[in-house]
């Protein structure tokens, strides 16, 4: 059990989605970085599909009333386990009584972190993620609160031999890191990866040439759907009203006013605004850590080049995977 | 049919260019063509007015033998080679479903307004929006959310400047020429006109909606006192 005694700012417990629904209007929300949470369940023995805690802006204090391994990935946390500092990106001892705790963000927006066994709470079509505005799935289907209790089911037997190992040892941390954002091949800062959309044609050449040069600005329109941008406005050749269609996390759409927005995860299955261009999945996470102030550009790659990064990382993940399997054993 | 990739794990087929019967008919003709066997890789499918959005994962496609540098030319293929000889749809009717509506008073605020904008009295809006048949083009905005077509011409009213913060869950709506059901409580710009007592998000059930694309939609005028039966028998 682990006892929530503050909140933070908005912590939700989520896994990898609820896909299967969209044609009822049912968001596929998860984790923001998919990635980032396969990684940190991974770095505790769990599946990569199993429910952790997402953490925004200002991370949560959670007593653990058990021995726990957990592991956290993402942006820049003060994160301490009894008042130590709780490394990031690597299998950590909790011991029963003591208090993990994230402070602000120093960079980065968000993180995630895993329990080894995974939060336990009921799947509601198909997944454990909160989808907040049908109020299902997570924790009541609802961000945590001050006095929640969230059970955790039993870890698997590699994270109960990692956690044995570090008890015996006298040891808080494992010595090997797992670092998501090193892996598959990676973009230089401050650089987003994409495509173009569906709706290309519809910007005049201009429009096109800036999205994929200009500095963007993320602004305060910012939530678990997506993110706001500000920069130069982006003008139309074709001004009619696009008819509503299916969109995607990542995908870039332009309302009327001709500032981007990037979606995420909990998107809604479908907009009516023109898709300009699409987020590669690989450089998802970077979208979903920024914050009012931080500047992105665009560099435009080809679909099958956005399949040759997701490939790639997939590849280190699964060879990470391999290793940590030995690590155990 | 046009083929368009929407980021690296979706395509879109392209049905039609414009929200009508016969595009619907194409869009339902496909989403279940391919539904009805799933092809390798190939997650799920999400039908809308004009187009049928396919997801996929690249790890998948390529176990399936997808070329890695080609993936969308070889999924694409096998998509057009599954629609050449797709089942008839004007044959598999969609349901019928009945939706009860009180109309008006503290459940339709905006009866008056959409009165006033066709130069109709309130009960002939009534009349004529429950005597129209709908058909839901697809479900998208939040969960259980129709959005239907056949709003009678003369019922089309702009949206709100200013949305609603919250609209009450069961609100029967118009949205321009769009008519629709609010299913849960967000925020919302169209036009209140009544509210059904049934529940058009059922996330215990399956499906978990009451409306899914395809289906026809039939108002059905009903009392207060009617309203407050059924919403406890639901």
């Amino acid at each position: 059990m682990i006892a929530v005694l503050k909140p933070g700012l908005l912590t939700t417990v989520q896994d990898l989605g609820r896909p299967g629904y969209q044609q009822y209007g049912i968001v596929v929300g998860g984790a923001l970085d998919a990635f980032a949470a396969r990684v940190a369940n991974s770095a505790v023995g769990n599946d990569e599909g199993d429910a952790l805690l997402e953490l925004a802006q200002t991370g949560p204090e959670l007593r653990f009333e058990r021995d726990a391994l957990v592991a956290w990935s993402g942006g820049d946390f003060d994160a301490r386990v009894g008042g130590q500092p709780l490394p990031r990106d690597r299998a950590v001892r909790v011991a029963a009584g003591e208090v993990v705790s994230f402070g602000p963000a120093r960079s980065g927006l968000r993180a995630w972190l895993a329990v080894a066994g995974g939060i336990d709470v009921p799947k509601v079509l198909g997944s454990r993620s909160t989808y907040r505005r049908a109020g299902i799935g997570g924790h009541e289907g609802r961000p945590l609160r001050a006095g929640d209790a969230l059970a955790v089911a039993a870890p698997r037997e590699w994270s109960a031999r990692v956690l044995a190992a570090l008890a015996g040892g006298g040891r808080r941390a494992v010595a090997w890191t797992v670092r998501p954002e090193t892996m598959g091949r990676v973009a230089p800062a401050g650089t987003v990866r994409a495509m173009r959309g569906p709706e290309f044609a519809w910007f005049t050449a201009e429009a096109q040439r800036t999205f994929f040069s200009a500095d963007w600005e993320a602004t305060r329109e910012a939530d678990r759907m997506g993110v706001q941008l500000a920069g130069p406005v982006l003008a139309r050749v074709r001004t009619d009203e696009m008819i509503s269609s299916s969109v995607n996390a990542g995908v870039v759409q332009v309302p009327p006013a001709g500032q981007p927005i990037v979606l995420l995860p909990s998107r809604q299955s479908v907009g009516g605004y023109p898709r300009l261009a699409a987020v590669a999945t690989v450089d998802l996470g970077r979208v979903a850590q920024l914050r009012p102030g931080d500047r992105i550009r665009f560099e435009e790659i080809t679909v099958a080049a956005a399949h040759a990064l997701w490939l790639a990382r997939e590849r280190d993940l699964t060879r990470v995977r391999l290793g940590l399997a030995r690590i155990g054993s | 049919m046009q083929i368009v990739p929407l980021g690296d794990n979706a395509l879109v087929l392209e049905m039609g260019e414009a929200i009508d019967e016969s595009t619907h008919r194409r869009v339902q003709s496909a989403w279940r063509a391919l539904a009805a066997e799933p092809l390798p890789g190939v997650g799920e499918l999400v039908p809308a007015y004009t187009t049928v959005t396919l997801f996929y994962d690249p790890v998948r496609l390529v176990q399936a033998g997808a070329p890695e540098a080609a993936m969308v030319e070889w999924l694409g293929a096998r998509v057009r080679e599954r629609l050449k000889s797709p089942p008839k749809v004007d044959k598999v009717k969609g349901r019928v479903v009945d939706v009860p509506v009180c109309y008006g008073g503290a459940f339709g605020p905006d009866l008056a307004r959409v009165a006033a904008q066709a130069g109709l009295t309130p009960e002939e809006v009534v009349r004529r929006h429950a005597r129209a048949a709908y058909l839901v083009h697809l479900v998208g905005f939040a969960p259980g959310f129709p959005y239907l077509g056949g709003l009678p011409r003369e019922l089309a009213t702009p949206r709100h400047a200013k949305p609603r913060m919250a609209v009450p869950p069961g609100s029967v709506a118009i949205g321009g020429s769009q008519a629709g059901i609010y299913p849960l409580a967000t925020p919302g710009g169209w036009n209140l006109i009544g509210r059904t007592p049934l529940r058009l998000f059922r996330p215990q059930e399956d499906p978990p909606v009451l409306l899914r694309a395809g289906d026809q939609v039939r108002f059905r005028a009903i009392s207060p006192e009617e309203f407050a039966a059924q919403e406890e028998a639901t």
